[in-house]
């Protein structure tokens, strides 16, 4: 199977520090960057000031005002018993940033250690640890994350973990397409010839010059991480009502779509507008960070 | 290649059945089974052996066609399969027929007007197809096109009475049997799903289309083409193309994983009547042969298609033998 596409190499390397200087002033260059960091500033922020933003408790009911179209007193207006739509998508965010960063987090600490030892030792250990993440890379994402989280129990922690083992392989391939390019480069050649030890070599010449692919490929995820978890719980497998869960809140929303158009709309719409100030971020990112879309018109 | 993979999937599906909290004997006899049932049904489908043993009992199994029997429906997997398949099949299938023939001719328009404003509307048009929650896309097209505008049909594979069953392919049956009514009928309810499903690959392939075709044209072999005079449909048609057309299908095989699992969100919300629901109801009542089985035939049709689009490199590219 061509899985070559998630994999990459890099021709040159510069010091860490001069490398972050550039990524800086490439995103503030390009005015989708921009946006996409406004968006994730706003997500954050969103995040952190939930209780003094939202106007209402997102989970305290008011039977009497249920299903109130958007209005001066509910912007977003209010779900089947009564809560406040616009609290809800602002303490979501809270929900959101937490997968994403958890999930994420974790599968980079644990595909760039596997992906390195793959890399840096090679023979049967680079063998087993591959072809491991070929067959899970073999299911559609989304099947195996259903399985996994439906043996274990709907819950958000059990989406998260299901998520981390579906989610590992992306990186164990680049940060193994790195480090093989890295073996041959002179300084590697230089430190092993002057008795560096592994563990040395790893923390000082592998990790730093890996970063950049893996942040690449880790900002273009952020986004697919949350339509991933959002849709798992939206199917039902993830979060539980009544955590104001984006994909969720569509879930119990869609069963009042015909006559109160309000309740599924508003979160959905937190949703694309939250991957899209990822993905923006995540494409300019690799637009200044991948050396082989540099050289391209 | 292959046989390593698919051996590691039917490990993986086989251990994920078995981290199922509770007793599968139990799940199996039911709520009211005296201990004696339960213990017999434990014996009979072998549960009371080792794990490797029960793995070898599985993979066995399969090399006759056996799945295991369902304990949600009582019958054995495959026939549930059998049957539910072809409407996904169909869905799917229709789906990326859809991101071909609409990404490619986009890509390459996006590639000519490079920067221009056409090409800035299918780039904002791309960011916003891979952004979207495409449940929550479906859930709106539902409520705009069929319950306010009523121009397109609502939920289930179809209206009227279905075609005489040959293939359950809707489309193909209702040609093979000459029912047009059939065909137009199930058509029009395959544009909303279809469409739903298909948008976030489409701007997978209209992106990847797009900047191999600019990587095509800086290339020398189009400026002598250019130079000799060709006009420039000819350039795209003869030379361009094919060679831009292999990462695109790269980018296709790949996405059919998600076709395949957004084909799960995508048949909740348009009742449609394929493995998705058959996969939602076996998942959340545990039933675990069900469950294997539909993993397992999924992540084959994905390592399918992937080897079909190797293939294909080979027709596109005559440089690439096998």
């Amino acid at each position: 199977m061509h899985l070559s596409i998630l994999e990459s190499g890099t021709e040159e390397k510069r010091s860490p520090n001069s490398e972050w200087r550039r990524v800086v002033r490439g995103l503030r260059k390009s005015p989708l960057a921009v946006l996409g960091s406004v968006i994730i500033g706003i997500l954050i922020a969103m995040a952190i000031f939930a209780p003094f933003l939202a106007p209402y408790s997102p989970t305290k009911m008011r039977l009497s005002e249920r299903l109130s179209p958007p209005s001066s007193r509910h912007i977003f207006g209010t779900d089947d018993v009564g809560r406040d739509i616009l609290s809800r998508v602002i303490y979501g965010s809270r929900i959101s940033l937490r997968i994403c960063t958890v999930v994420v987090g974790l599968t980079i600490g644990i595909g760039t250690i596997l992906g390195v030892t793959a890399g840096y030792l090679g023979g049967w250990v680079d063998e087993l640890i591959m072809r491991i993440s070929d067959v899970f890379l073999a299911f559609p994402a989304l099947i195996l994350a259903m399985a996994i989280a439906a043996a274990l129990g709907p819950s958000l922690q059990n989406v998260i973990l299901a998520m981390v083992v579906i989610w590992w392989p992306r990186y164990a391939r680049v940060a193994r397409g790195q480090v093989l390019v890295l073996r041959e480069i002179d300084y590697m050649v230089a430190a092993k010839a002057i008795g560096t030890s592994g563990g040395r070599t790893f923390i000082h010449h592998i990790l730093p010059n890996c970063i950049s692919p893996i942040i690449v490929q880790a900002t273009l995820d952020l986004g697919e991480v949350l339509l991933t978890a959002a849709t798992l719980s939206f199917i039902g497998f993830g979060a539980q009502p009544p955590t104001p869960e984006w994909g969720a809140m569509i879930s119990l929303g869609r069963n009042y779509l015909r006559d109160n158009w309000w309740y599924a709309t508003f979160p959905g719409l937190a949703i694309l507008v939250t991957v899209m100030g990822f993905n923006l971020l995540g494409d300019a990112a690799r637009d200044v960070l991948d050396p082989r879309l540099r050289r391209s018109p | 290649m292959v046989i390593p993979i698919v051996l590691g999937v039917l490990s993986i599906t086989f251990l994920i059945s078995h981290i199922v909290p509770g007793d599968a004997a139990q799940l199996m006899a039911g709520p009211r089974a005296t201990p004696e049932i339960i213990e017999r049904i434990r014996r009979e489908s072998g549960l009371d052996r080792p794990l490797y043993v029960q793995f070898g009992m599985y993979v066995a199994g399969l090399f006759k066609g056996d799945l295991g029997k369902s304990i949600l429906t009582r019958r054995p997997v495959l026939a549930d399969i059998v049957d539910y398949f072809p409407a996904t099949f169909e869905l799917t299938t229709v789906a990326m027929l859809f991101t071909v023939i609409a990404g490619i001719p986009l890509g390459i328009i996006s590639a000519i007007h490079k920067d221009r404003i056409l090409d800035q509307l299918s780039r904002l048009g791309s960011v916003i197809g891979v952004s979207m929650p495409i449940f929550w896309l479906g859930l709106l097209l539902m409520l705009f096109f069929y319950v306010r505008l009523g121009i397109l049909p609502g939920p289930g594979r179809i209206t009227g009475a279905p075609p005489a069953h040959i293939t359950g392919l809707f489309i193909l049956d209702s040609v093979l049997a000459g029912n047009w009514r059939a065909l137009g009928d199930s058509l029009s309810h395959l544009v909303m799903p279809a469409f739903v499903l298909g948008y976030a690959v489409l701007a997978r392939v209209v992106r990847m289309m797009r900047s191999s075709m600019l990587d095509v044209f800086s290339q020398d072999y189009i400026q002598t083409a250019r130079a000799k005079g060709l006009r420039e449909l000819g350039v795209i048609r003869k030379h361009a193309l094919r060679n831009a057309l292999i990462p695109t299908l790269t980018v296709i095989g790949l996405s059919y994983g998600e076709l395949l699992g957004g084909a799960v969100a995508t048949e909740l919300i348009f009742a449609w009547p394929g493995m998705a629901h058959y996969v939602v109801g076996s998942m959340r009542t545990l039933d675990f042969p069900a469950v294997m089985g539909v993993t397992l035939v999924i992540a084959l049709v994905y390592i399918l298609v992937n080897l079909l689009v190797d293939i294909s490199y080979a027709f596109i590219d005559p440089r690439i033998r096998y």
